[in-house]
């Protein structure tokens, strides 16, 4: 029989320290749903996503049920909506969004990801077609998520879609202001996006992938922090050591539940995303990790080497766990949608410069900041355009997930509720960076061997 | 398929009487019981067998949450499976 010990420490785990797998995201193809006719294309995408998603929530709701373990959310994510609608005659994709929207309200999953474009080098007509939809998108449909690609690092960065997601953002936050800027929580601006991402907003279903696919992303800060609270004191080979050990454990639970689910969907299993994924429930935080390492508030000095280590040791230790990894995997540092976070941006020891040096060393970046309503675009843009330069130069992914607070300014707070939480307004420089902006064009893309 | 089954509580009298009455009931054979009072908190693990029980797991689930609500107790059933993979490489 299995070890009493093993078997409470799993309980314990699960009922006292939030584990939780975050998302079961079933990836769909939406190549074969192209049509000249927008109406009809909608119709297809409807028609397609509520066929091949039919029983996805209530597998997932039977595997929660049997394994005892919380699927927190079950989503969608499609191919990126620029590809589908390219025939498609109309300039406006709206209808195409509320398709979506629709058909992921009548599957009963909580978003669906992938009202999308890859410009990285240059824009297609559908391209531009799409980036113009988004904020309408955004603000007509409830759960739709959707994230533009602006560099990678072999094509550089593309500074027109820079300069113009700057726009959009803005557009978004202000079409969305009377929901604290909600439309912004749902959008991303990539560098280096991967096609199998489970977690949203920037979830989309890669060309290079199969008709259909699930993807699992794990969660557990809690269960990290705790196990870091039995090694106080203990130098860091310790500390990694048990970051590692943890990892494991919680992986192998995701790596059971997507092959638990994939067989009973009849979907092949893609990828787990070892991703330590905060919410923003107390005892589910990326921050207080680093802070149980010995920081007296996260954003001091030493976070980045304490980011640094969390990071590594989470994939370290989850890759062996599962067959499959992939997506963004690595910690999460969402301010709004961590406690730890949203406390230290409070209390005046975190700034984006410091979450900018962070995400040189973990998954994905900015994410979910509320910035002045006062920002202007390019002040966007060029926040954009630095974490793009990260993720280019370091062959990693990054993104900005960034809600300017329309009417609202430094002090006040954003409150999107449930998993997105609240966003305290964090200042940013004053200086402009409007010239910078305005060259347009396109940085090209680094070197990657002379590397002294 | 088999199964852990975990029950907390406040001890008393009578809880492994309760709870295997109960499981009976369901058709379900009982493999292994390991059981400890810590400070009169009750914690007993069970691996059992739910091959002859007419119940669908979700439904032996439900019932189990509802009937341990009315003596007082916290029953859990888990697939074992998922305690498996946690802690065996």
């Amino acid at each position: 029989m299995l070890n009493n010990q093993d078997i409470l420490s799993t309980l314990d785990m699960i009922g006292k320290q939030h584990l939780d797998i975050r998302t079961v995201t079933m990836g769909i193809s939406l190549l074969d749903c192209a049509d000249t006719d927008i109406c009809r294309c909608a119709e297809k995408i409807y028609d397609k996503i509520t066929r091949k998603a039919k029983n996805l929530v209530s597998v997932a709701e039977a595997i929660e049920k049997e394994f005892g373990i919380p699927i927190v959310n079950k989503r969608i994510s499609v191919t990126p909506i620029s590809l589908v609608a390219a025939a498609c005659e109309a300039s406006d994709y709206t209808p195409i969004a509320k398709a979506l929207d629709d058909a992921a309200k009548e599957c009963g999953v909580n978003f669906i990801g992938g009202f999308s474009a890859l410009v990285q080098k240059g824009f297609t007509e559908s391209d531009r077609k799409l980036i113009a939809s988004i904020p309408s998108a955004l603000s007509q449909t409830g759960i739709v998520c959707s994230s533009v690609n602006v560099a990678s690092t072999k094509a550089g960065i593309n500074m027109d879609a820079v300069r113009l997601m700057g726009m959009t953002v803005r557009e978004t936050a202000d079409l969305t202001k009377d929901a604290d800027g909600m439309g912004c929580a749902k959008l991303v601006i990539f560098a280096n996006a991967v096609e199998d991402n489970p977690f949203m907003a920037g979830a989309f279903h890669g060309v290079g992938e199969p008709e259909c696919v699930i993807n699992v992303g794990v969660s557990g800060p809690g269960v990290v922090y705790h196990a870091l609270q039995g090694c106080k004191g203990a130098p860091f080979d310790v500390v990694a050591e048990t970051i590692k050990k943890t990892a494991f454990k919680i992986t192998r639970m995701g790596q059971l539940v997507a092959q638990e689910a994939s067989k009973r969907l009849d979907v092949p299993f893609g990828i787990v995303d070892l991703s330590l994924a905060p919410t923003p429930a107390k005892g589910d935080s990326v921050a207080r990790i680093l802070e149980e390492m010995g920081l007296e508030v996260c954003g001091t000095h030493g976070t980045t080497a304490a980011l640094a280590l969390l990071n590594d040791a989470v994939k370290k230790g989850g890759v062996m766990a599962s067959n499959h990894v992939g997506g963004l995997s690595g910690a999460f540092i969402p301010v709004s949608e961590d406690e730890g976070m949203i406390a230290a941006a409070r209390s005046g020891a975190l700034f984006l410069d410091k979450l900018e040096a962070m995400t040189c060393v973990c998954s994905v970046g900015l994410d979910m900041i509320a910035v002045p309503g006062d920002t202007p675009a390019e002040t966007i843009s060029a926040i954009i355009a630095d974490e793009a330069a990260i993720g280019m130069i370091n062959t990693k992914t990054t993104a900005v997930r960034i809600i300017p607070a329309i009417g609202k300014s430094v002090g006040d707070q954003l409150e999107f509720g449930g998993l997105l939480g609240s966003a305290p307004i964090m200042p940013v420089h004053k200086f402009s960076s409007k010239a910078f902006i305005d060259r347009g064009g396109r940085i090209p893309a680094p070197m990657n061997s002379l590397k002294n | 398929m088999k199964a852990i089954v975990t029950v907390t509580g406040k001890d008393r009298k009578g809880i492994i009487a309760d709870v295997c009455r109960l499981l009976a009931d369901n058709g379900i054979n009982i493999l292994d019981i390991s059981q400890t009072v810590m400070q009169d908190f009750f914690t007993m693990i069970m691996l059992i067998d739910t091959e002859d029980c007419p119940l669908s797991f979700t439904e032996l689930s439900d019932k189990l949450t509802e009937a341990g609500k009315n003596l007082g107790l916290e029953i859990r059933i888990q697939r074992e499976d998922i305690f498996n993979a946690m802690h065996r490489v």
